[in-house]
């Protein structure tokens, strides 16, 4: 191990999370703009140039807030809630290549932090630990709010795990492999998207259901329970859920465009672009979502999940085991 | 160097975890001390190149822990302020130095005996996932299809017992078709 790639992988690990938790305050703004204009409104326009600077101001008074332990509170487990939902999600992207190789100088990056040949299910299950943060969170607050929202939170892991992992079986059947790298590569020649289109809807459902968005948008339910789990949060703690939520978004838009969209191509400028082009649009879909459809309840999830999304999945996967083994 | 700072940290967070596990008696503690410790174990798959394996382990016991809150959620209150017992018992001490002196015994007899072979040794040129379902499908067959049936058994008793009214669905039943029985209830008693 030489000090070379000590030092790379450190640097790209602090770029990863510089530009992420910079993307995830971008995020805000644009959720804002995207739901202001669907709903023919102006949005964020005071602060600085059509309100872009309204990032800044949301991040000083985040980090400036008086950060509050209340009363009552079961307060190491309070206290950790919020970290664990950033921290993996962020340890989540460690095997997410985010661009293809480059040489820079000369110097060939590969803009992956690990190659771990299981990388998707890491990137799953790793990312599935993050709601742990709100069933925590919520458990450890004295509050009725929280505590039904770490309910949900159970509720809702448990169901969509199971269509996450049952979703992604077929994609992995037919490229035999579970590395990103590798599932970019073989759709060299059409994207995942075209022979897997029930996986796909499948993982994309799932996915809303992980990052907690407006269809299944259950554990924090500003209209029904407040702020869920975060009800009793102030100040960075609150922001660090933020963070996590945001940059699950986006690691989840990666991997839905690296394992059905096709991914970066053949590695060339253009693909890259392309794959950045792809996860703004798989973004930009979550706030769509959030600004066309109403909120599901959480026994509709359940019920979705279970009798509906899974016996699809299952149907697809010995559809596909079929089919692999007769034809290829 | 880098592993041996990694085993060693991990495995004094396990054994952390673990002990605070067995020794809290405050449910929120004892829970998340168990599913941390279940998720520091799967670093030591990934020191020792079993990747499949430490990505399984996540994903298993994180959903199985999430299980166990859900119940922890339904018998106690978790934010109560509990007592706990703080002076280390006869018992704990005990169990742990014989875990100890195991423990010393089975890194200690390899070496004493060396003569290990593997029984099955690794494929070379396969990666890591091929190389657990080639022994999975051929020296583990029978265990391994005797474990589906099982949890085929575990999943239809689960139906059988838990399904009494399942031939109505309460989602799928709109809230005014719903059967009032407060109402009648009442009407009945006056």
């Amino acid at each position: 191990m030489d000090v070379a790639f000590i030092i790379e992988t450190i640097i790209k690990i602090v770029v990863l999370l510089l530009v992420f938790s910079a993307l995830a305050g971008f995020g805000t703004y644009f959720e804002r703009k995207v739901l202001a204009f669907m709903q023919r409104r102006l949005g964020p326009m005071h602060v600085g140039p059509y309100g872009l600077l309204q990032i800044a101001a949301d991040g000083v008074k985040l980090f400036t807030k008086e950060d509050i332990i209340p009363q009552n509170v079961v307060a190491p487990i309070f206290k950790i809630a919020p970290v664990i939902t950033a921290a993996t999600a962020f340890m989540a992207a460690a095997a997410i290549p985010f661009l293809p190789e480059f040489t820079l100088f000369g110097y060939t990056v590969r803009p992956i932090i690990s190659d771990v040949n299981i990388g998707v299910l890491y990137v799953v299950g790793v990312m599935a630990i993050g709601l742990y943060g709100p069933l925590l969170g919520g458990m450890a607050s004295a509050n009725k709010w929280s505590l039904i929202s770490a309910a949900r939170a159970a509720s809702v892991f448990i169901s969509y795990e199971v269509v996450t992992g049952l979703a992604l079986l077929s994609p992995i059947m037919l490229v035999g492999s579970l590395s990103l790298i590798d599932m970019n590569n073989y759709q060299s020649d059409g994207w995942m998207v075209w022979s897997q289109p029930v996986a796909f809807v499948l993982f994309v459902i799932a996915a809303f259901a992980e990052t907690g968005r407006t269809p299944f948008h259950l554990i924090a339910n500003d209209h029904e329970i407040i702020d869920g789990f975060g009800t009793e949060y102030s100040g960075m703690r609150w922001g660090l859920f933020f963070i996590g939520e945001y940059a699950n978004m986006f690691f989840i838009s990666f991997l839905t465009a690296l394992i059905f969209l096709g991914g970066f191509g053949d590695g060339s400028f253009l693909g890259a672009l392309a794959l950045l082009g792809k996860v703004a649009f798989l973004f930009f879909f979550f706030l769509w979502t959030r600004a066309a459809w109403p909120d599901v309840r959480p026994d509709q999830l359940m019920w979705l999940c279970w009798k509906v999304l899974m016996p699809i999945a299952i149907i697809n996967i010995v559809v596909t085991g079929f089919v692999v083994m007769f034809k290829g | 160097m880098f592993e041996a700072i990694a085993f060693y940290l991990f495995a004094f967070l396990t054994i952390a975890m673990f002990y605070i596990t067995v020794m809290s008696k405050h449910a929120l503690y004892a829970m998340t001390a168990l599913a941390a410790g279940m998720i520091f174990i799967s670093a030591f798959f990934f020191m020792l190149g079993a990747d499949f394996l430490g990505a399984v382990q996540i994903i298993v016991y994180s959903g199985a822990v999430m299980a166990l809150y859900a119940f922890g959620m339904m018998f106690f209150d978790s934010t109560r302020e509990l007592k706990e017992k703080t002076t280390p018992s006869l018992l704990v001490f005990g169990l742990g130095g014989m875990a100890a002196l195991m423990t010393v015994i089975i890194v200690a007899a390899p070496i004493v005996s060396n003569n290990m072979t593997a029984a099955y040794p690794i494929v070379e040129g396969v990666g890591n996932t091929q190389a657990v379902g080639m022994v999975l499908f051929t020296k583990y067959l029978i265990p391994f299809e005797v474990a589906a049936v099982m949890l085929l058994v575990a999943m239809i008793s689960g139906i059988v017992l838990a399904g009494k009214k399942m031939d109505v669905s309460l989602t799928l039943v709109e809230d005014d078709d719903l059967p009032q029985t407060d109402k009648e209830n009442k009407k009945a008693e006056s």
